[in-house]
């Protein structure tokens, strides 16, 4: 058995890629997988702080692709979950500290020890690092804001998917693509101020995998270093939990995409 | 709406705008994916060359690649001026 690879991309940073490979990764472990999430940004390491496991890297990603660390070390076993692991990412400036031999390795080393997915947090941008977390992928979810540069910017990925990852280049079945819209504010899209989840699929001709409302619970989560999705009282983190069920292949419709109806109060006064 | 609305500044309804920007840009980029990195260069050499003859504007020529069960067609198309006047006249009187 192999594990299936996921990476988490959007070409444009600041959208929520840490965050959904956080939630993503857990939300498959609560799900009862064996789960490894890597971050592949070398030299801005913050994967860890949003799993809230910083004070305890003590090898990282490189080291044991440079055979100076054995996987069983370097994997963080998270305090929630425990098949759930984190593999940080190293702070070196080195670019060059990250191949694609290496790279493979590691995955085929964390297959062979059982590990049902490897969650694979890309950094942004399209250069080595952001090459190197998509070529293994089976799946992908390219996260994407309902904003200009970030719809164009994903679209730019998803050709990149079509094109330079190893599924392409052995012309095996494509990645399998899923768009996760993130920052979502319905009210904001009611008002015309926002483009819709309907506008940003037809601009990219592809369905979204789910929509992730805006949430102040994000950024609580991030300060307390416990991925959103743990937080299920939070849409956010809701929205999460149905996402990572449609990846697992359940059908659940969506949620959180309409204004959300005012009682009588705050019809009077807003709000 | 509440009356509390009316005291905050609302934004414009510009979501169309972007939907619209985005339309165009992203069948553009999706047209010249896949194309090699040389097009680009490709066509200011040849509007160099072009130029020799006749006054065209960089706009007037556009490069297509197509993709054709197995094999690459690569369509040049040049819009010459009204005039067809001569760039430069090797042949002038005198």
């Amino acid at each position: 058995m192999t594990a299936e690879i996921i990476v988490v991309t959007s070409g444009k940073g600041g959208v929520g890629k840490t965050t959904t490979s956080a939630s993503l990764a857990t939300g498959l472990a609560m799900a009862g997988k064996k789960v490894a999430v890597i971050d592949f940004d070398v030299g801005l390491r913050n994967l860890d702080l949003i799993m809230g496991c910083e004070r305890r890297v003590v090898y990282d990603f490189v080291n044991v692709v440079h055979g100076e660390a054995t996987l069983k070390q370097s994997l963080i076993k998270d305090k929630r979950h425990e098949n759930l692991f984190v593999l940080a990412a190293s702070q070196t400036r080195d670019k060059d500290a990250l191949t694609q031999e290496g790279v493979e390795k590691v995955l085929e080393g964390l297959s062979e020890d059982g590990f049902d997915y490897v969650v694979c947090d890309s950094p942004a941008g399209i250069e080595k690092g952001a090459h190197l977390a998509m070529y293994f992928a089976d799946h992908a979810v390219v996260v994407v804001n309902p904003e200009v540069s970030s719809v164009r910017d994903s679209d730019r990925i998803l050709g990149l998917l079509a094109s330079k990852t190893r599924r392409a280049e052995r012309g095996e079945k494509p990645v399998t693509q899923h768009l996760l819209l993130t920052r979502y504010n319905p009210a904001r899209v009611a008002i015309g101020e926002m483009l819709s989840v309907k506008d940003v699929e037809e601009i990219l001709g592809i369905s979204v995998v789910g929509v992730i409302p805006e949430s102040e619970n994000v950024l609580t989560a991030s300060n307390n270093g416990i991925p959103v999705i743990v937080d299920s009282n939070s849409l956010a983190g809701q929205a999460y939990s149905d996402t990572v069920a449609r990846i697992l292949g359940e059908e659940r419709p969506l949620r959180f995409i309409d204004v959300p109806k005012k009682g009588f109060l705050q019809r009077v006064f807003g709000g | 709406m509440g009356i509390l609305d009316f005291l905050k500044r609302k934004g414009e309804p510009t979501a169309n705008v972007a939907r619209e920007r985005l339309r165009i840009i992203v069948a553009q980029e999706r047209s010249n994916r896949g194309a090699p990195d040389y097009l680009p260069m490709m066509r200011s050499e040849l509007l160099e060359v072009i130029k020799k003859y006749v006054h065209v504007d960089i706009e007037a020529i556009s490069i297509k690649l197509e993709q054709d069960s197995g094999h690459e067609i690569l369509e040049l198309s040049v819009a010459l001026p009204d005039g067809k006047a001569p760039a430069k006249s090797d042949t002038a009187a005198g």
